[in-house]
């Protein structure tokens, strides 16, 4: 059997473990339009930041490629699928046959039409050149402003307030974190991060830049010597889509991964997941969705049939040291208790928990997740116990047992 | 493979099982220089739910299942951690505490450590003296046993 990957990351990696439980002999094919290494995406911030080494980024020791007898052609862009023929067309020309395939192409910064921007020399934060770029210009001081508060634009202003710059970021949204916090856990987020010398000005957007500063839609003007944009992400289909392949939001596939294309699978950002908690159809781009996505489309292209289920939103993240864990959907009858320092939110549907937020006191909030999941109705656990906090203890005895193993006889 | 099991009809919540667990990890010769110091305490990878009110008297020790779904590692954003003959360890220098595998740990059995940005996890003691682990070795009251199920 003869396999192409196209992508080098955590969904490509996932594809590579799903194939060799079952085929150890089968050739593996990596192609990749960046030349390093399968590196981790969200660790360009830390190594911007300084807390990872140029070692440390690598997702994968320097020997996987060798040990799971996968062949890379990195640093060269596919440009086609010729699906009758089946193969990869590169943008050299040169062709790879495929038996079966794997599209992960990830996603791409999505950059909206801004006056005036032709005239910035901006960047954006996705991949390891990018934060090479900006390491490279970056300087002590320096005014930098960053357009979108989303989890890109946080972790690049927490990752540059290492070089003592002065930070701006700005968002049309009302909130920080829009898709991922509600307002009260928002608003508590933005007051640490403005503790840390971040400015944030909300509820507006760039009207006009001019080469070192931008005029804003309230009226303000802001100065900068390095603009960030970091808006949003757009998922890369077009190999799908113009292949003929069925392309929605992102690119669909059925429960197997594989794509409306025969012998074609795809994986990760660039596909729409079947969100479970909030029972709809979205784009999960999250690591964790990507690596399980790519290992079930893996073990379907190496012939043993399983579905990828179960999945729903879920985010860890750490900010200048406050960290927040969520998951699910927040539509529902709430739960809150909060502190000075903490914040909960759980939230209930159809006598389920469907969703949770806690912030600043974060422990096994696996629990939590496991019991979204597993669509577990609340009359099977102690309510009260469930919202004291995540722990084993919530759940009866049998179920424990089941969970932990059993009793000793 | 051998995993960790604990009968909670025997767990008397004494906590041994996380002093002798916190000491083996700690890298010290003896449990009292393992507490005994000026610098941080060493933080248990198991950790003992006392029952109250309804479930006064339940009592049981958690850690790492070892589980065949190994939700953490396959989210692990570093790959700090990885799993090698059915175990599943972090190397706590690849570790940058994103808490990933916090959010996707079912038994919640991955523990933070704060004041390092990483997190900790029982390995059943395979990295430091092997053999039976520590806290099953330290059980007054065999509520902790390490066998094959």
């Amino acid at each position: 059997m003869n396999y192409v990957i196209i992508g080098n990351s955590a969904a490509a990696v996932g594809t590579i473990a799903g194939i060799r439980e079952i085929d150890s002999t089968g050739k593996i094919t990596v192609i990749s339009d960046e030349k390093y290494h399968t590196y981790s995406r969200p660790l360009i911030s830390y190594w911007l930041e300084g807390r990872v080494t140029d070692k440390n980024i690598y997702y994968r020791s320097a020997d996987f490629y060798e040990k799971n007898g996968v062949e890379t052609i990195l640093g060269k862009k596919a440009t086609k699928i010729d699906t009758k023929e089946k193969r990869v067309v590169l943008e050299d020309g040169l062709s790879v046959p495929y038996d079966k395939l794997m599209v992960a192409t990830g996603s791409k910064p999505f950059v909206p039409p801004m006056k005036g921007l032709e005239k910035v020399n901006y960047h954006t934060f996705m991949t390891l050149d990018s934060v090479k770029a900006i390491r490279s210009e970056i300087k002590k001081g320096m005014k930098v402003l960053i357009i979108g508060a989303g989890l890109i634009g946080l972790k690049a202003a927490e990752a540059l307030s290492a070089y003592e710059t002065d930070i701006t970021v700005i968002d049309l949204a009302d909130r920080i974190l829009p898709s991922i916090l509600d307002v009260k856990s928002g608003i508590k987020m933005q007051k640490h991060i403005e503790k840390h010398g971040v400015r944030f000005i909300l509820k507006t957007s760039a009207e006009e830049f001019s080469e070192r500063s931008v005029k804003l839609q309230n009226g303000m003007t802001v100065d900068f010597d390095m603009l960030i944009v970091a808006v949003g992400v757009r998922p890369n289909t077009e190999l799908i889509s113009d292949a003929g392949g069925k392309v929605e939001r992102g690119i669909i596939t059925d429960m197997t991964q594989k794509t409306s294309l025969d012998d074609i699978y795809s994986a990760g950002d660039c596909t729409v997941s079947y969100d479970a908690a909030a029972e709809t159809e979205r784009i999960l781009a999250i690591l964790p969705n990507a690596y399980l996505q790519g290992e079930t489309a893996g073990r379907n292209m190496a012939g043993r049939e399983n579905y990828y289920v179960n999945a729903i939103p879920m985010n860890a993240i750490g900010l200048f040291g406050l960290h927040i864990i969520s998951a699910g959907d927040y539509n529902g009858e709430e739960y809150v208790a909060e502190t000075e320092n903490t914040y909960k939110k759980l939230v209930f549907r159809d006598n389920k928990l469907k969703g949770y937020i806690l912030l600043g006191d974060v422990e096994r909030a696996g629990i939590y997740t496991g019991i979204i999941k597993e669509g577990l109705d609340i009359s099977e656990v102690d309510e009260d116990l469930l919202k004291e906090k995540p722990q084993m203890m919530m759940f009866s005895k049998e179920r424990r047992e089941e969970k932990l193993g059993g009793i000793v006889r | 493979m051998k995993r960790v099991y604990v009968n909670e009809d025997w767990c008397l919540a004494c906590h041994l099982c996380e002093y002798y667990c916190a000491a083996a990890n700690s890298g010290a010769p003896d449990m009292v220089k393992a507490f005994n110091t000026e610098g941080k305490k060493p933080i248990p990878r198991i950790r003992v739910e006392e029952g109250k009110d309804d479930n006064a008297g339940v009592n049981f020790a958690v850690q790492c299942r070892h589980c065949d779904a190994k939700p953490c590692v396959k989210g692990c954003i570093t790959g700090a951690l990885s799993v090698n003959d059915g175990v599943v360890s972090v190397d706590e220098s690849r570790c940058v505490g994103c808490y990933t595998c916090v959010l996707s740990c079912p038994y919640g059995c991955v523990v933070i450590d704060g004041e390092g940005h990483r997190i900790q996890k029982c390995d059943l003691c395979v990295k430091n003296h092997g053999g039976e682990p520590a806290c099953v070795q330290g059980c007054p009251n065999r509520a902790i046993v390490f066998e094959e199920r």
